[in-house]
């Protein structure tokens, strides 16, 4: 492939327990470009998206194998620290998850936890991240209501821009527009697109047209194992596999 | 025939449900009834402000400051052992602990709130008391601190598995949330969690504060039982239970004694009253706000 490999996965299998969940998986995401998995329901795809920033960590009885790098550095050596990693590797979730706080203090915590002190530059980097994240014209008079007044959608806005705030390289997307209307989901793929200019990013998605309109490269996940990845035009125009050619027709999923 | 035999079951269930309502109108009716009179014989304000509790002297001194002020000290010192040792565990339990240990602790934090209050007691002056007398070289070891750290022992296990209720009420989510920004564990503790479960953890708090103020037996045993108001945590104590406890075994029916015990326990009632009101307020709050969000 031409681009440039931001995180590479190889032979990554995973367990929850006895159950054997991913199998054998290599994938690259590149460099701002966005990476879409897709696949029907339990293939596999969030589990190996939370793989990325190490939130399976947080699961536990998990067994991981193969492994996963970032900028060509292993992200589960021991010497590695998740909390540095997940700085560097956001993550926006399916149902968006405001802290029950104000808006100014969902996007302001990122940072304070992150050891910036100075207001100046928090005032400065929440209103940045607000405007990146396409809300802050909607917002913006009042940034100290609290996040759990917004809409759905507006919501998922602003945990995309609690994610900005600490300026990660990398931004994974875990089915965010499951729980949203069109117009809100619309506006999250248009942000994708804006987003990839300086992230790159990874979405896991059930929505196969949204997989189509937002990404540059697609993988299919089937009971565990990648069936292919190769560039979204290929996937959807010509794929290799008879699996991959019957998910994206419609014919099962 | 049918149809009455469900009536039957129906009356016989609301007669059931009905009861404890009536036991509770009846212990308020009894509280007033034989408590009110000792205020025909002392002014409410030299009732509970009064310094002296002499109530077998002749003339009879009727001031329970000295015992409210001993309730106060020991529920106060029980809150010290109480919550960092209830919230605490909560905490390593809901957060922390992995399967194992919780599987072990859980149990032994139900089983510390099954023994008798009465083992607390003996307990309390076999072991503790001796200890602390020991140790800090006192007079005697049956003193305020010695009760405070058995009560809030006692207490441990309520403040405890209410303040894991709350924190379990809190979604997994907000701790994803925290964890995909960079935050660690201690930060998503202290700055997400706690303050999501915040009333919760404060109606635990309540509720083990009016479970120490009630705790009469083990008070009793190991309190001390000397009716003066405290100097300090090292002095023996007779908070407002112990007080009713050993002394209406002695008071004449219907004589002024007899009344202001149960004008004491009237006093203790409307307070712990007021505490569990506070806490279901405060619980109900919290279920309110959790549910927007979850």
């Amino acid at each position: 492939m031409p681009d440039n490999a931001k995180m590479k996965a190889e032979k990554v299998d995973f367990f929850y327990g006895p159950r054997h969940a991913l199998k054998g998986i290599d994938l690259d995401i590149c460099e701002n470009r966005v990476t879409a998995i897709i696949g029907p329901s339990g293939c596999g795809k969030s589990t190996f998206i939370r793989l990325l920033n190490r939130m399976n960590e947080l699961i536990p009885n998990t067994i991981l194998k193969g492994k996963i790098s970032l900028d060509g550095r292993d992200i589960f050596d021991p010497s590695v620290d998740p909390v540095e990693i997940r700085r560097r590797v956001g993550m926006v979730f399916q149902k968006p998850n405001p802290f029950p706080k104000s808006i100014f203090e969902n996007i302001a915590y990122g940072l304070k936890v992150n050891g910036v002190s100075s207001r100046k530059i928090i005032e400065e980097r929440v209103v940045k991240s607000l405007q990146e994240a396409a809300l802050w014209h909607e917002i913006k008079d009042r940034i100290n209501d609290n996040a759990l007044k917004l809409s759905g959608g507006q919501q998922q806005r602003l945990c995309i821009a609690r994610c900005l705030a600490v300026e990660p390289e990398v931004i994974l997307f875990d089915e965010p527009c499951a729980s949203l209307d069109p117009v809100s989901t619309q506006k999250i793929e248009e942000l994708i697109l804006q987003l990839k200019k300086d992230y790159t990013i990874a979405i896991v998605t059930h929505n196969m047209q949204q997989a189509a309109r937002v990404s540059d490269y697609t993988g299919f996940f089937l009971l565990g194992e990648l069936i292919e990845f190769d560039r979204t035009q290929r996937i959807f125009t010509a794929p290799s596999d008879k699996r991959t050619e019957d998910y994206v027709t419609g014919r099962f999923g | 025939m049918a149809r009455v035999k469900e009536k039957a079951i129906r009356w016989t269930l609301a007669a059931l449900a009905f009861s404890s309502l009536i036991f509770l109108v009846g212990i308020i009716i009894v509280l007033f009834k034989e408590g009110l009179p000792i205020f025909k014989a002392v002014r409410p304000g030299d009732f509970i402000f009064g310094k002296f509790w002499y109530p077998t002297y002749d003339p009879p001194e009727f001031g329970i400051f000295p015992l409210i002020m001993a309730s106060m000290w020991v529920t106060l010192g029980a809150l010290c052992v109480c919550v960092p040792l209830g919230v605490g565990s909560a905490l390593y339990l809901n957060e922390i602990a992995g399967f194992k240990q919780r599987s072990l602790l859980k149990p032994a934090v139900e089983v510390l709130a099954s023994i008798p209050s009465v083992v607390y007691g003996f307990f309390g002056m076999v072991v503790v008391a001796p200890f602390v007398q020991n140790l800090l070289k006192l007079d005697t070891g049956l003193c305020a601190l010695t009760a405070s750290i058995i009560l809030g022992v006692m207490a441990t296990p309520t403040v405890c598995s209410i303040a894991e209720d709350a924190l379990n009420c809190v979604p997994n989510s907000f701790r994803e949330a925290s964890f995909a920004v960079g935050a660690n564990r201690w930060q998503t503790l202290t700055q997400v969690v706690i303050p999501a479960a915040g009333s919760g953890i404060s109606t635990a708090v309540i509720l083990g504060i009016s479970r120490a103020i009630g705790e009469t037996m083990t008070v009793l045993m190991v309190a001390g039982g000397s009716a003066v108001i405290p100097k300090s945590f090292l002095d023996p104590v007779r908070p407002m239970t112990s007080a009713i406890a050993a002394e209406m075994g002695e008071a004449p029916v219907g004589g002024l004694h007899y009344h202001s015990l149960f004008a004491i326990a009237l006093i203790l009632f409307i307070v712990t009253f007021v505490f569990n009101i506070i806490a279901e307020l405060v619980s109900r709050k919290f279920r309110i706000r959790l549910g927007q969000s979850g």
